[in-house]
């Protein structure tokens, strides 16, 4: 292994900046005559819009202009596009609202940004937002999810039937139907999962730059993905052409999904920018987060599991309700759907499977990809139902999920969900795990608990995702607007300093160091000499970005491809310098070898050849050093673990407290085991967050009752627990690093362990959050015999 | 406009701001000091968290001309010489931060934990930071790292 290469916990190059107050977010960036935005927001869940009077607030000091959805259609701009086609049973398109930039004629959730008001400072426009006086017609809203598409709901978008966005289904129903009927023993449950918010500790910002003399803007933006921000800022707001846009993400802090969105405040400062010649800035407060951000989750479910009489799962039928709220936001439609469903096989060789999903319009906030994005929801709903069956059956849950488990011999394996899982050993991480957590003591320590008059339980996740997102063949043969292959180039200067230039973007996950970590391998260079540039479309190539916990399967894998170009024209240029055949030439260790001999160049000495090319006869190779390579994925890639919770209830009280937790993943080959363990962690406690305190309430008429961290419950140091983490290993057989990726899997895999093992100790199921209000009552309840179940 | 004057990590500022004028926003505004974070608007995140005489504060929950005659140090003034204050060091070496965002905040509060309680352990530790939200790392490094810096500030 290179110092500092595959494996190594090397510690962080990002983090200098960082300690020292040197990072550079988009709100600590500010541009030479820079005004400021505000933006009014609709304080109703739904209401007509008669009209807007902006002329008292144009008139108050500092306020340079103030915009609303009319300014937008003057400037011919669209709107924000859903950019995944998800089609309908019966073979019809989802139906996409408008999405206007601002309110036109109807504010449809609050926080729908109704008008913009741009000033010299922040606090000028936001006190002259007061003055806008804006004629709402109040309408009644719809917010409960299950009823969304019932008849005689309010209609969120006109000609919209029932809120309906579509009808989607996956799986062969028939069969399904037939095993059900069939089966010995079927679990049937209900399912919540709760909606939640993103809450990135960095709220969202952007600054609008138009440049009069070149007819182009500027956006620095709070985007994990940069280039896709141009494309649809360009392609489908139609802004400008995509050469007449730069978007910048600088330092982003934390994204978990909220940052891949386009939003309706980066275009509306690139039109106020345009329009007051001025760049305009505009910083979320955290109040406007809460409402602004795209929400996570949401869905209610029923879902049946059948088995045979050993207790094998014959089949599994799951029926979804999800949430889309008002608008379809920019990749909402594939979560609840291709992110879901298809995972539903999970770490099981169930034969059958059957998943309907009506995804619905609702008067709040947008819902979009969160963590994990659809495949918590279908770990929580296996997990949950697997370990109800084994509660049902008598069966250790550990036991029934080994009988169930896909062998290690049966890979390949083709789920009946439409994906094809390359590798895995879930025998593996469930033993470590099992072992790890003392599971044989388990019984001791509840009767320990018991005598103290605590309830002690234990709970299983034994989790699966599809991530390294994506082949873009597949995804586009499922609805996907892009392609979600990734690039990379490396550059390698006179001196022999690397930029590697990725497509990919790093708001916490440590790019810096993993992909210098990669080039320090493949390429023998010091990390210090390893420059990652990323979050820029001016200097990047094309990129996709990152989500999915696909920045080191995807992203990873195009630079390792880059610098295999980079060895091959090293070679050649090496052979006619140490006067051997190429094919003689080994590279190894950052030097290339005559083999069998000791006569090499350093690639410093061939890289400074390739830009001083004295030595080099015409047309060998050409001058320079740099190299691209795009990368498109054969496969998904699948990460697997068992998570195992045990938590003691207090019953006086209902507060659960988590007494340890145990994670064991397979995340195929790791580069830097010290960040993994870290997104690990992190996953964890939003998974642990979701299932113990985290949730939006809604009020009837469509008010965002938690939205602040007053009313939001967020995990905090005190209410987590020290982790134990480990990893097995079985590497991905489709990319020659053999990596899965991390970013996920800890809150994919934890919020079913914590649910079961709150069930496993109070008898009962709760929903989530399990807060102590909740498990108290439902210890109450339990007293009574006859509310037993 | 008031005048407003104090010490901002070793140096005199004077400027003429807006009455109303937090901390936070004269230290990011005023003199682009912006390694102090803003990540809420209810004074629960701690992003912002400075020390003012010496203990720390909440910058979004001052106002500026609260601070007058007052020391203030903030994130950039911690490292001398360019050498890393043991806390800041700490968080390197354990991985105590992610996308960095809560860190500023994080590392003030941690170093005023230490400096009246020297050796805290780790439930100290945790609950001491109730006021600091971080959504990247699960407090795990973070309490690692306030541990082990707070046995290199002599602890
Ligand atoms: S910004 Fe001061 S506590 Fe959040
Ligand atoms: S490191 Fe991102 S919020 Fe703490």
């Amino acid at each position: 292994m290179a110092e500092n290469g595959i494996g190594a916990s090397v510690r962080r190059k990002e983090d200098y900046r960082f300690i020292t107050g040197g990072g550079q977010y988009v709100d600590d960036i500010n541009r030479p005559g820079q005004a400021y935005a505000y933006f009014l927001r609709s304080p109703h869940a739904h209401a007509a819009i008669r009209g807007i009077d902006a002329s008292q607030a144009l008139a108050a000091p500092g306020v340079l202009a103030v915009l609303t959805g009319d300014d937008v259609k003057a400037a011919g701009w669209g709107g924000l596009i859903c950019g995944w086609m998800v089609k309908s049973k019966d073979g019809s398109d989802m139906k996409a609202g408008p999405h206007p930039i601002l309110c036109q004629g109807k504010a449809r959730y609050v926080g729908d940004p109704v008008a913009m008001v741009v000033a010299e400072t922040y606090l000028q426009a936001k006190d002259a937002a007061e003055l806008v006086e804006v004629d709402y017609d109040v309408l009644p809203a719809c917010v409960a999810t299950d009823k969304a598409d019932q008849p005689g709901q309010p209609q969120v978008h006109d000609g919209i039937a029932n809120n309906a966005v579509y009808n989607w289904e996956l799986g062969d129903k028939a069969a399904v139907d037939a095993a059900i009927a069939a089966a010995a023993h079927v679990t049937k449950l209900d399912f919540v999962n709760n909606r939640l918010v993103p809450n990135a500790m960095e709220p969202r910002a952007a600054i609008g730059d138009y440049d009069r003399a070149s007819n182009g803007f500027t956006l620095h933006t709070t985007s994990q993905n940069p280039h896709v921000a141009r494309l649809v800022i360009s392609a489908f707001v139609g802004v400008a052409p995509e050469h007449k846009l730069r978007v910048i993400a600088p330092d982003v802090g934390g994204g978990f999904g909220s940052k891949i969105f386009i939003y309706n405040e980066e275009c509306a400062c690139l039109l106020a920018s345009r329009m007051v010649r001025r760049p305009v800035k505009w910083t979320a407060e955290r109040s406007e987060s809460f409402v602004s951000d795209a929400h996570g989750r949401d869905h209610v479910t029923h879902a049946e599991l059948a088995m045979d009489r050993d207790g094998r799962f014959t089949a599994l039928r799951v029926h979804t309700k999800a949430n889309m709220g008002a608008y379809l936001s920019t990749f909402a439609s594939c979560v609840p759907t291709y992110l879901y469903a298809t995972l539903l096989a999970g770490q099981y060789k169930t034969p059958a499977i059957y998943c309907e999903v009506d995804a619905v319009y609702t008067n709040t906030t947008p819902v979009d990809a969160y963590r994990g994005a659809g495949r918590p929801e279908a770990t929580f709903l296996l997990e949950t139902i697997v370990e109800t069956a084994a509660k049902e059956l008598g069966v250790d849950p550990a036991e029934l999920r080994r009988r169930n488990f896909i062998e290690p011999s049966a890979f390949p394996y083709q789920t009946p969900v439409a994906l094809v899982y390359d590798i895995g050993n879930y025998g593996a991480h469930l033993d470590k795990a099992l072992e790890l957590a003392d599971y044989a003591g388990f019984a001791g320590r509840r009767a320990k608990s018991e005598a103290r008059g605590k309830l002690r339980g234990v709970g299983f996740s034994c989790y699966i995702e599809a991530c390294g997102i994506a082949p873009s063949a597949v995804v586009g043969s499922l609805g996907a607007g892009v392609g979600l292959w990734e690039s990379a180039k490396i550059r390698f200067t006179h001196t022999g300093v690397c930029q590697v230039l990725t497509g990919t973007h790093t708001h916490g996950q440590g790019h810096e160091t993993t992909f210098a970590q990669l080039i320090a391998d493949k390429l023998g260079v010091p990390i210090d000499n390893v420059e990652v540039v990323h979050g820029d479309t001016d200097k990047t190539p094309v990129g996709m970005g990152t989500y999915g916990s696909r920045s080191l399967a995807v992203g990873g894998q195009a630079i390792v491809n880059a610098a295999e170009k980079i060895i091959a024209k090293g070679k050649k240029i090496a052979a006619h310098l140490l006067e051997a055949a190429e094919a003689d030439i080994e590279f190894q260790n950052g030097s290339f070898t005559v083999k069998g001999t000791d006569r090499s160049k350093s690639l410093g000495e061939v890289v400074f050849e390739a830009y001083v090319p004295h030595h080099i006869p015409q047309g060998l190779v050409e001058p320079g050093m740099e190299e691209t390579a795009f990368y498109d994925p054969a496969n998904f890639t699948y990460p697997s673990g068992t998570y195992i919770c045990e938590v003691e209830v207090d019953q006086d009280t209902g507060v659960v407290e988590i007494d340890r937790f145990v994670a064991v993943d397979d995340f195929g080959k790791v580069i830097n085991p010290m960040i993994v363990e870290g997104q690990v962690h992190g996953g964890l406690a939003q998974g642990i967050g979701q299932a113990l305190i985290e949730g939006c309430v809604y009020d009837e008429a469509g008010q965002l009752l938690s939205a602040s961290y007053m009313d939001y419950c967020m995990p905090r140091a005190d209410g987590l627990p020290d982790f134990q983490i480990a990893t097995t290993e079985t590497p991905c057989t489709h990319n020659t690093l053999g990596v899965k990726g991390c970013g996920e899997a800890g809150a994919i895999g934890s919020p079913p362990a914590v649910m079961n093992a709150i069930t496993d100790a109070i008898g009962v199921r709760v929903s989530m959050p399990a807060t102590p209000e909740k498990v108290w009552r439902a210890l109450q309840n339990r007293q009574m015999p006859q509310a037993a179940e | 406009m008031a005048k407003v004057s104090m010490t901002v990590n070793g140096q005199n500022v004077t400027r003429d701001v807006e009455p109303r004028t937090l901390l936070v926003e004269f230290l990011r505004q005023h003199l682009d000091l912006t390694g102090t974070h803003v990540g809420c608007d209810t004074s629960q995140c701690g992003a912002c968290v400075v020390h003012l005489d010496g203990r720390s504060v909440k910058a979004c929950t001052m106002l500026a001309v609260q601070c007058e005659g007052a020391k203030v140090m903030t994130i950039e003034g911690l490292a001398q010489n360019g050498e890393l204050h043991p806390m800041q060091a700490a968080f390197r070496e354990h991985h105590g931060l992610q996308c960095g965002f809560c860190t500023p905040g994080m590392i003030m509060s941690a170093i005023d934990l230490v400096q009246h309680n020297p050796s805290p352990s780790e439930d100290e530790i945790r609950h001491w930071l109730e006021g600091n939200l971080c959504r990247c790392t699960g407090y795990h490094n973070i309490v690692k790292a306030i541990k082990a810096g707070a046995a290199s500030m002599g602890g």
